[in-house]
């Protein structure tokens, strides 16, 4: 048991350092080490969870919270939930002070610019696995195409389309 | 009105219930929320400042948001006030998302939830594409930076590569040819 809180921890720990540009970046590597190389749970169970944390309000990254408790309950909830939060977040508290004392320097300018592209990237890269895994055949590729075209172009409260994604799965059985 | 010259910082107590109420509302995206409470209903921060703190958020590793809760509670209040804003943000949605797990779990081998959870599945896909998406528009502007950022995005879902050396490659190439003029 607390061998996997400090497999947990070390997971989470370390994709928290790694999800610049923020939380969905590291989904593909957060499906590696939960699905691949720890089997903690299947790709489908992986996409499950991430699901329930997008329909729950408040961060995505949620999903950490509900593998923890997948896997070692309670305890394993807070130990990966902290541990994906707590390194970049005392990483933000270090650096907030010093980003605000430079915030008229050129290269401060020029780091957060050249930044855009790669954090860009890492965000659409993350969201095209998601896809691939939950694109299992046409008609999911369907859903997801339509959820993502309706968010895009429309302004409706972005639950609805999960509402409706959740009626249309149940009515195609 | 919306310029009092310098209004005492928000108290533990008031930081803490600002980002309770962003945690609550933030379904499938939380950072238009936060601004919303942030910047017009509680104007802790200009327009201004709230897009410049976020600029530092998104360069930092970390969620967005959770950095965010956490950079302007320690500009307001210290370590107290990240404290403070971080557990308002995160205390009510991991206890919601707990329940809603452990229905899941009760009743997740129904074949009606099987299929529930397929299309909800695949709605959040599309959800998190379109966010991608609406991140990278601005870049249509910049042919150079379009071209690294699509070319991190299949390196790492179509090649498969593994995160952290994408990552560095699209960085140094960003910031490196970000200096060039007329980019």
């Amino acid at each position: 048991m607390t061998a996997t809180l400090l497999d947990l921890a070390r997971i989470f720990a370390t994709l928290s350092l790694l999800a610049v540009g923020g939380g969905n970046t590291i989904l593909p590597e957060m499906q590696r080490q939960v699905v691949v190389v720890h089997a903690y749970m299947s790709a489908d169970q992986f996409a499950a969870l991430y699901a329930l944390a997008q329909a729950a309000p408040g961060p995505n990254m949620l999903v950490a919270t509900l593998i923890g408790w997948r896997v070692a309950g309670l305890a394993g909830a807070l130990v990966a939930t902290l541990a994906l939060c707590l390194p970049s977040s005392l990483l933000t508290l270090a650096v907030g002070g010093l980003w605000w004392r430079f915030r008229e320097a050129a290269w401060r300018r020029r780091v957060q610019v050249g930044l855009v592209p790669a954090t860009s990237g890492l965000i659409l890269g993350g969201a095209l696995v998601l896809c691939l895994s939950t694109s299992r055949d046409w008609r999911l590729a369907a859903i997801t195409a339509l959820a993502a075209g309706g968010a895009l172009v429309t302004r409706v409260n972005p639950l609805w389309f999960l509402a409706a994604a959740a009626g249309i799965g149940i009515v195609l059985g | 009105m919306t310029h009092a010259e310098s209004p005492p910082p928000p108290t533990l107590r008031a930081l803490f219930a600002g980002f309770l109420t962003i945690g609550l509302s933030g379904f499938g995206g939380v950072l238009p929320w936060a601004r919303r409470v942030v910047v017009e209903r509680r104007r802790w921060l200009s327009e201004a400042e709230f897009t410049d703190l976020l600029g530092l958020c998104q360069f930092l590793p970390g969620p967005n948001v959770i950095n965010l809760s956490v950079a302007l509670g320690a500009r307001f209040r210290g370590v107290a006030g990240a404290a403070a804003c971080f557990a308002g943000l995160m205390a009510a949605p991991m206890v919601i998302v707990l329940v809603l797990g452990a229905l899941q779990t009760r009743y997740g081998a129904l074949p009606v939830v099987q299929h529930l959870f397929r299309g909800l599945a695949a709605g959040a896909s599309g959800l998190v594409l379109a966010t991608a998406i609406r991140i990278g528009a601005p870049l249509r502007h910049h042919p150079v930076g379009l071209v690294i950022g699509l070319g991190a995005a299949a390196a790492l879902a179509f090649a498969r590569l593994p995160l952290l050396p994408v990552l560095l490659a699209a960085a140094l190439l960003g910031i490196v040819l970000a200096r060039l003029p007329g980019r």
